[in-house]
């Protein structure tokens, strides 16, 4: 073993471990200097997002949200791009969602406009992330920069979207009408015999989120544009010696990413709210950032980081509830920290774990 | 000249993991000389130089400044000691003026006003003692590389530095721009300074120094007073006269020309000519080594022929389909479609993702292959029995397609791009530096390898420092220098003679 390398097992399930109870450890002292217990806080929280089936139907739900934000982060990252912009793409490609939704919601069951809100979620979305793309690619505009931008942008557009253009008739809302049953996507419960998830809106989507995950793994790993993504994301200039066009594979996957992130919007505006409102993406499209990096861009990874995040908001409301004292504010915090180990602190424990792992790989070499 | 010493460095060694870059360095620099040391790239000359400059530690050894024995943890430290150094590539703050940068790191207390004048003063006073004139408020963005050479120098004497060391000073100068350096540095050493220069062009080792020490594979082989040796002696100690590689090939026979180049210059982002004008064929059957010390323009022409490097003009003609370079922009899969394959010089950063398994390197350039899988897919199971295939064949160790390539050894890695290029059957191939870093039984592999394509009725165009790698294998010899082909021998010629032209003197100087 050469330095700098640890056994896959470690990189890929016992660091992220570590960093999640690193996360929890100091959450922990978080709520206890606001006076609370905080075994009795990790009990509420995992009771209340595994304990129930309603529960886990909420968990199940947020983590279909970040399952999509996750992996647009992921395929960008694969090539060495660092999209930002999820929020914002996401944002947009509810507004593809809900066009095809208006359109078809009254005339056709909701598989055929499925299909069409699914392209509606995908294209806007990455429409979205063409221009920071194309920006990057020719002109050399940093996408983290561009794709931050983009989300304001795309946050004034739907506003005036959805206050000029797109609201009710008569409606101070800024919202547009509900969709009819033509615009709706069935619940999980009623689409898997035998599951009951109560009241909790998880739809559909979650199978649709966990066929993009093997899609994008057949795409990163199992084509040949795949390998030109990693090639590009790992040696830019191998790749430009192997005849690959970097203004190609920045625009193509980008777009794909874009593309990714407005997917969300479907189990957000189909799945759930059943109408385009303002402000749905809410932070999603950040904490995908997290749930990719946690999850090393492998979309098995990722479908756990999304389940984990998944848990802390659904669990996070209800610890809100049960323990008035560690307000919403106070779940964001927790929330924030496991994001900063995770994400921001990912290979904080690296150095350690190979020092210990060099000394068990070094210790059998003397009798050698 | 004293007799006094400036510099003294005792057995200083270094390594850096496998490669032993200073073996047991005795150096010793005289008060108030120019001392040259040079020596082909690689030769351990800038690790030397960044020991005294506190950029690496030495592993063992001693420094003496002025006699004294010293530690320079530092580069600071360095400059504490009266060392000053101006770096091959500077280190200025383009857009600040030219008194900002050389008070910068020495602003002398938290308000400017005070170091500010002070050093405008002690400029004026080094502009009129050492001919150094630079307007001290121009952007340095404004100034040609030859005044920001100068401000680099200020830099250094602005900090009270008695020593100086100046790596490769004229690589970026113009030839009149350079005559005005060494009467600089002629100034300098006339006040008592001690300059170190380190170049790898001879002329200008007899131009000002007064003493060189030659350096070769990490070690100094040869100290001379300047005025005692020649250009000749000096690159024969340069190149060195290593054993010899016996590599069994017969007499060449050469066909139809595969490779045709023609009027290939290429501009750097600089806006330096690099490549001027090179003209060139490979015939079916022969290989043509291209020599010369490196950094002369060799990788940019193997780029710009693999279509990986802009170019400013030329055509070339890859067996008998002709490619305007400068209008097709580069394309380097559409020559891989014509048939000329590529090992290029640095396998870490081109030739290789290090990250990848060894059988996705396998296929790099070549990933679009329809035997690789149907459509957009890529099979893996007939990539990895591609690349079990090559691993037998060119005994890559450890026998494991799907190992990281970072894991394999340097010699193990060439083999894998060799194995790569060479097993698509081209009709030209473009080879840079195929040995470097490899141990001595792949390089025998490898030159077998390459002599075998040859006599397969293949063209091979072969870059390398290594004179002894281009007197073994090729055919014909190409020299080059500064950027255009400055001759052409048989392989057999002596070595001095290849060498002083790869240092830059004409044809005739070189064949007296």
């Amino acid at each position: 073993m050469t330095a700098g390398q640890l056994p896959r097992w470690v990189d890929y399930g016992l660091m992220p471990a570590l960093n999640v109870a690193a996360a929890f450890l100091v959450s922990g002292l978080v709520v206890l200097l606001i006076g609370e217990n905080p075994v009795e806080a990790v009990k509420v929280l995992v009771w209340g997002s595994l304990g129930r089936n309603e529960g886990i139907g909420f968990t199940l739900f947020y983590a279909t949200n970040f399952i999509f934000t996750g992996l647009a982060v992921a395929i960008a990252f694969h090539a060495g791009l660092f999209n930002i912009g999820g929020e914002g793409q996401a944002y947009l490609g509810g507004l593809g969602v809900a066009l095809a939704c208006l359109a078809l919601d009254r005339y056709v069951p909701w598989w055929v406009t499925l299909p069409f809100a699914v392209l509606g979620a995908a294209a806007f979305g990455a429409a979205w992330a063409f221009i920071p793309a194309i920006l990057q690619a020719k002109r050399g505009s940093h996408v983290v920069i561009t794709t931050i931008m983009f989300n304001f942008i795309a946050a004034s557009l739907m506003v005036y979207l959805l206050v000029n253009l797109l609201s009710k008739r008569g409606s101070m809302q800024p919202e547009t009408r509900t969709f009819e049953s033509g615009g709706r996507l069935p619940l999980l419960q009623d689409v898997l015999p035998g599951t009951d998830f109560g009241s909790a809106p998880v739809n559909f989507s979650f199978l649709l989120a966990l066929a993009a995950c093997l899609l994008v793994w057949i795409v990163v790993w199992r084509t040949r544009l795949g390998y030109e993504i990693r090639t590009f994301g790992a040696n830019p200039v191998a790749a430009v010696y192997a005849g690959i066009s970097p203004l190609r594979i920045t625009v193509v996957t980008m777009l794909m990413s874009g593309g990714l992130a407005g997917m969300m919007a479907i189990n957000e505006i189909m799945g759930s709210q059943h109408r385009l409102l303002i402000e749905f993406v809410s932070g999603y499209g950040f904490v995908g950032i997290a749930v990719a990096l946690m999850g090393r861009a492998h979309p098995v990874g990722i479908v756990f980081a999304a389940v984990l995040f998944g848990m802390l908001y659904q669990g996070g409301a209800e610890l809100a509830f049960e323990m008035p004292t560690i307000t919403r504010d106070m779940i964001v915090v927790i929330q924030g920290l496991v994001i900063l180990f995770a994400g921001a602190l990912e290979h904080m424990f690296r150095p350690a774990l190979l020092r210990i792992f060099g000394v068990l790989a070094a210790r059998p070499a003397p009798a050698a | 000249m004293s007799d006094q010493l400036a510099i003294e460095l005792v057995g200083v060694d270094k390594r850096f993991g496998q490669v032993h870059a200073n073996k047991d360095i005795h150096l010793k620099v005289r008060k108030g000389s120019i001392h040259g040391i040079v020596g082909e790239n690689g030769a351990g000359k800038s690790t030397l130089m960044s020991i005294l400059y506190g950029f690496y530690h030495a592993d063992s050894g001693e420094i003496r400044v002025d006699g004294k024995p010293v530690s320079i943890p530092s580069s600071q430290a360095a400059i504490a000691l009266g060392i000053g150094m101006v770096h091959q590539h500077f280190m200025l703050v383009e857009n600040f003026t030219v008194l900002e940068n050389v008070i910068l790191g020495a602003e002398g207390g938290a308000l400017l006003a005070g170091g500010v004048s002070r050093a405008r003063a002690e400029l004026k006073r080094l502009a009129a003692d050492y001919d150094l004139k630079v307007d001290p408020d121009a952007l340095i963005e404004d100034l040609p590389v030859g005044l920001q050479q100068r401000v680099e120098i200020l830099k250094a004497l602005f900090r009270s530095a008695d020593i100086l060391i100046l790596d490769e000073p004229t690589g970026v100068l113009t030839p009149a721009e350079a005559d005005h350096l060494f009467r600089i540095l002629r100034v300098l050493r006339d006040e008592g300074k001690t300059v170190l220069l380190i170049t790898h062009k001879l002329r200008e080792i007899m131009a000002v120094t007064d003493e060189v020490s030659v350096m070769r594979r990490g070690e100094i082989v040869a100290t001379r007073q300047t005025s005692k040796t020649s250009m000749g002696e000096l690159a024969e100690l340069m190149v060195g006269r290593r054993v010899l590689l016996e590599v069994e090939k017969g007499p060449p026979q050469p066909g139809r020309p595969v490779l045709t180049v023609e009027n290939l210059t290429v501009r750097d982002t600089r806006g330096v000519d690099v490549v001027r004008n090179v003209s060139l064929e490979v015939r079916a059957g022969e290989i043509v080594g291209i020599a010369g010390v490196s950094g002369n323009g060799q990788s940019e022409l193997l780029e710009a022929i693999a279509g990986i490097r802009a170019v400013t003009s030329g055509i070339v003609t890859v067996d008998g389909t002709r490619v305007d370079l400068a209008r097709a922009g580069t394309d380097p899969a559409a020559m891989r479609g014509l048939g000329l394959a590529h090992v290029p010089e640095d396998r870490h950063r081109m030739g290789l993702v290090t990250r990848f398994p060894e059988c996705e390197n396998a296929i790099l350039g070549y990933h679009r292959d329809p035997t690789y899988g149907r459509g957009p897919f890529l099979d893996f199971d007939r990539i990895r029995n591609a690349a079990k295939t090559e691993i037998e064949k060119y005994d890559i160790r450890p026998a494991d397609c799907m190992l990281k390539t970072a894991n394999f050894s340097g010699g193990n890695q060439q083999k894998i791009v060799l194995a790569r290029e060479i097993e698509r059957d081209p009709v030209i191939l473009l080879v840079g530096q195929p040995t470097r870093g490899v141990d001595i039984g792949a390089i025998e592999f490898i030159h077998k390898r390459i002599v075998a394509l040859r006599d397969a009725g293949k063209g091979v165009l072969l870059v390398s420092v290594e004179l002894d790698e281009i007197r073994a294998l090729a055919d014909r010899v190409l020299v080059m220098f500064d950027g255009q082909v400055v001759g052409e021998r048989a392989p057999e010629t002596a070595e001095s003679e290849l060498g002083l032209l790869m240092a830059g003197a004409s044809g005739q100087e070189a064949a007296e």
